[in-house]
């Protein structure tokens, strides 16, 4: 153990990932909470790409790539089939945000509903990065993507996130969680409580992307971190329905988080204000959810 | 090379064969006088190319270092510091 | 034991024999039938299997390919649209090597939206590297079934079986359903050639660049041709088993010593076209059963004393031709055969013997 986590590696170096990738970091680590036992589910995109070129491969635990959006239904097959064999292997999908809130939503719906049992882990990068950063429903408001540009008339993405823990949630799942990949510990142990947990557990760990973002790749760390504690990017757990927030004590000003990164580059003052009034407004449901312990 | 049924991949990890350097325009110097084996590095390194063995960090494997920087950038005691790759 | 039963409910009782162990369904019309048998003879306890109640065919036959890669025996089937909305995966299973059996109750693409047989849905996933069987009759869909897996897990690619939508899956005729033990000498237990395991970690699915892309499209070609000759091999061991085959396994004929003429064409129609052959006297009748892979030397040697030969295609390649006559067509090329083509039975339009008698006598073109 180092630091209170499993010093096994799991992902082998020489992956094509680009220096200070967020998501090369993050499962690095949700790896090593799952353990040797465990059994991978990649939908398309970056990881997918950059963590198995022929005949290389990073993975050193079973991997299987199917499609872009069926990276839940592949899982309950594997599930299914483990099952009737009376075998048990933690199950991990791994999918970015695009391949989760739009595409891959209908699979991993139709996979909760059921009742299968395997961990769900979407990487949080707010958009299709592995095509060349387009917008996806995990798009942060006023983000420049490649198809939602900063323009004269229109001004980046103008749609709010898709809130998706929260539709996990209305799934009555166990464990949903959100984590950021600036905190490996505390994705450990919500890894290892998602996997611990009956049914399909969904944990959504931000990770940011130094291409796609617009940021130099050593401030990867220093973003998701200031995304937190900025409360751009809440960090909470919902345990059978029931929210745990994650509280932030002295809340830094989300204009240097914006200011950091080329995406939010054009932002002027007046979405800057739009973007602080919609940020405590979620925090202020949050909070309630949080007071109230009442059930999602 | 043997090409497997249906493009399996039989040789989990393999990935080590392939080395980075070339992609690196810094490079991280790693001082282990100012280092208090506090292991931050090694946690936020994407890829892996730190090592802790029997609680001893050593030096970055050139091998595999991208030049991030994340390391230089979570250290809290200035132990690494950046050059640039030649 | 012979019964009578539906097609349906013969295909189940097929499925009943060959110790599947995950099943994924959803369903489609006229397909329904098969996933409901099934479920019953779950809850009645017939069957150990894990059956998973998917939210589309995209997902079922995504969960089919998980586990299929888990190294264990699955089945599904769907229809038509369901078949459309699946395509992607019937290119990946196939590339991924795995042996997984699919039953398609053919059905017409729309739109127009019709419900009804016409073999659009499946022609339209040839290029897909499953093997491919059209089947006549109840008694031959229980049969290939069972055959599909002997088959599939031999080379390593997934089988679709197909079944006349509504002509075929809902009719009612004497099936005999084979002993357990018997099915189990033919088809022994599946141990898969790789598989997703904790102690072999392997990684499925990678990407492949230019370099070594090719290779393994050829690999799938080189197994999907090889499957010829184990095809005839198991349709062999079959009829010394269980006393019944399939012309050789890939072509049946009927009728067709000393003459000059014959119908060519597939699944249930091939019925009627025996009935008119019988009749006539005139011409026999080819029945490809096996579309994928598509059995050229044999068809040339089939064809070498014919003069005339009628194509019936119940499919349609909007902007060209039925795909049954492009491909019989490019085979015999060179050979002195009268050759027409005719577009019949789309959306389940009902071919009666006056129709086919229009086939010998008219020049080619739609049977409307």
């Amino acid at each position: 153990m180092i630091l209170g986590l499993n010093e096994k590696e799991y992902f082998a170096s020489g992956h094509r990932a680009c220096p200070g990738c967020g998501q090369a970091l993050a499962v690095r680590h949700v790896l090593k909470a799952a353990g040797d036992n465990t059994i991978i589910v990649n939908a398309t995109g970056c990881l997918e790409v950059f963590s198995t070129p022929y005949p290389e491969t990073s993975w050193k635990l079973p991997y299987i790539h199917v499609a872009f959006e069926n990276a839940a239904a592949v899982a309950s097959g594997i599930y299914r089939a483990l099952k009737i064999q009376n075998k048990k292997s933690n199950i991990l999908a791994l999918a970015g945000d695009g391949g989760t809130f739009d595409i891959g939503l209908q699979a991993l719906s139709g996979a909760i509903e059921r009742k299968e049992k395997f961990t769900y882990v979407c990487f949080d990068n707010s958009a299709y990065m592995n095509t060349g950063v387009q917008r996806s429903s995990a798009t942060e408001k006023y983000m420049e993507t490649s198809t939602t540009p900063y323009g004269k008339k229109i001004h980046g993405n103008l749609l709010w996130k898709k809130p998706m823990p929260f539709i996990i949630a209305a799934h009555n799942v166990n464990y949903v969680a959100t984590a950021s990949v600036s905190e490996p510990i505390d994705i450990n142990n919500k890894i290892k409580k998602a996997l611990n947990s009956e049914g399909v557990s969904y944990v959504q760990i931000l990770s940011p992307c130094p291409l796609g973002w617009k940021y130099e790749s050593s401030k990867t760390i220093e973003i998701a971190k200031l995304a937190v504690e900025t409360k751009f990017y809440p960090i909470f757990e919902i345990e059978n329905g029931v929210l745990k927030l994650k509280n932030i004590e002295n809340p830094k000003d989300v204009k240097t988080f914006l200011a950091m990164q080329g995406r939010f580059k054009h932002v002027n003052s007046n979405e800057v204000e739009e973007i602080k009034r919609y940020i405590n407004e979620q925090w202020n449901r949050l909070l309630e959810l949080d007071k109230s312990k009442a059930k999602l | 090379m043997e090409l497997k049924i249906g493009a399996i991949i039989e040789n989990p990890g393999n990935s080590l064969k392939n080395k980075r350097a070339g992609w690196r325009s810094f490079r991280p110097i790693w001082d282990n006088k100012k280092c208090t084996q506090c292991g931050l590095c090694w946690m936020y390194c994407p890829d892996n190319a730190i090592y802790i063995k029997d609680k001893k960090r050593s030096k970055t494997n050139l091998d595999y270092c991208k030049g991030c920087c994340i390391c230089a950038s979570v250290c809290k005691f200035n132990a690494i510091q950046i050059v640039k790759e030649k | 034991m012979k019964k009578i039963i539906e097609c349906s409910t013969a295909i189940a009782e097929a499925v009943k024999l060959c110790n599947i162990k995950v099943i994924p369904i959803y369903p489609i019309t006229p397909q329904t039938h098969i996933p409901e048998e099934i479920a019953k003879f779950v809850n009645d306890d017939e069957m150990n299997v894990e059956l998973i109640y998917a939210e589309s065919e995209h997902s079922m036959l995504s969960a089919a390919i998980g586990a299929s890669a888990t190294g264990v025996r699955v089945f599904t089937a769907t229809s038509s649209q369901g078949l459309a909305y699946t395509f992607e995966n019937l290119f990946i299973a196939s590339g991924l090597r795995l042996p997984i059996v699919m039953v398609n109750v053919n059905r017409a693409l729309s739109s127009p939206l019709n419900i009804w047989c016409d073999h659009s849905d499946s022609i339209s996933a040839r290029d897909s590297g499953w093997l491919q069987f059209y089947v006549e009759s109840s008694q031959e869909a229980f049969d290939t079934v069972i055959q599909a897996y002997k088959i599939a897990e031999q080379i390593n690619l997934p089988v679709i079986v197909c079944v006349d939508g509504f002509t075929l899956s809902h009719v009612y005729e004497p099936v005999e359903i084979l002993e357990k033990n018997k099915v189990n000498s033919f088809l022994p237990e599946y141990k898969a050639k790789f598989k997703l395991d904790v102690n072999k970690p392997i990684t499925i699915g990678a990407v492949v660049d230019q370099s070594k892309f090719m290779q393994f499209k050829k690999q799938q070609q080189d197994a999907m041709l090889d499957s010829i000759k184990i095809i005839k091999k198991v349709n062999i061991e079959f009829k010394n088993k269980f006393k019944r085959s399939y012309g050789n396994g890939l072509i049946e004929t009927y009728n067709l010593k000393n003459k000059k003429k014959a119908i060519i064409a597939m699944g249930s129609i091939c019925g009627t076209i025996r009935v008119l052959s019988g009749k006539l006297k005139n011409f026999g009748l080819i029945k490809i059963r096996c579309f994928r892979p598509f059995p050229k030397q044999e068809l040339i040697n089939i064809c070498k004393n014919l003069k005339e030969l009628i194509i019936i295609d119940k499919n349609i390649s909007i902007g060209n031709e039925g795909a049954l006559a492009s491909e019989v067509k490019s085979v015999l090329f060179n050979k002195k055969i009268k050759i027409k083509s005719f577009i019949m039975g789309l959306g389940g339009k009902d071919v009666t013997l006056k129709d086919l008698e229009k086939t010998l006598k008219n020049k080619e073109g739609w049977i409307l």
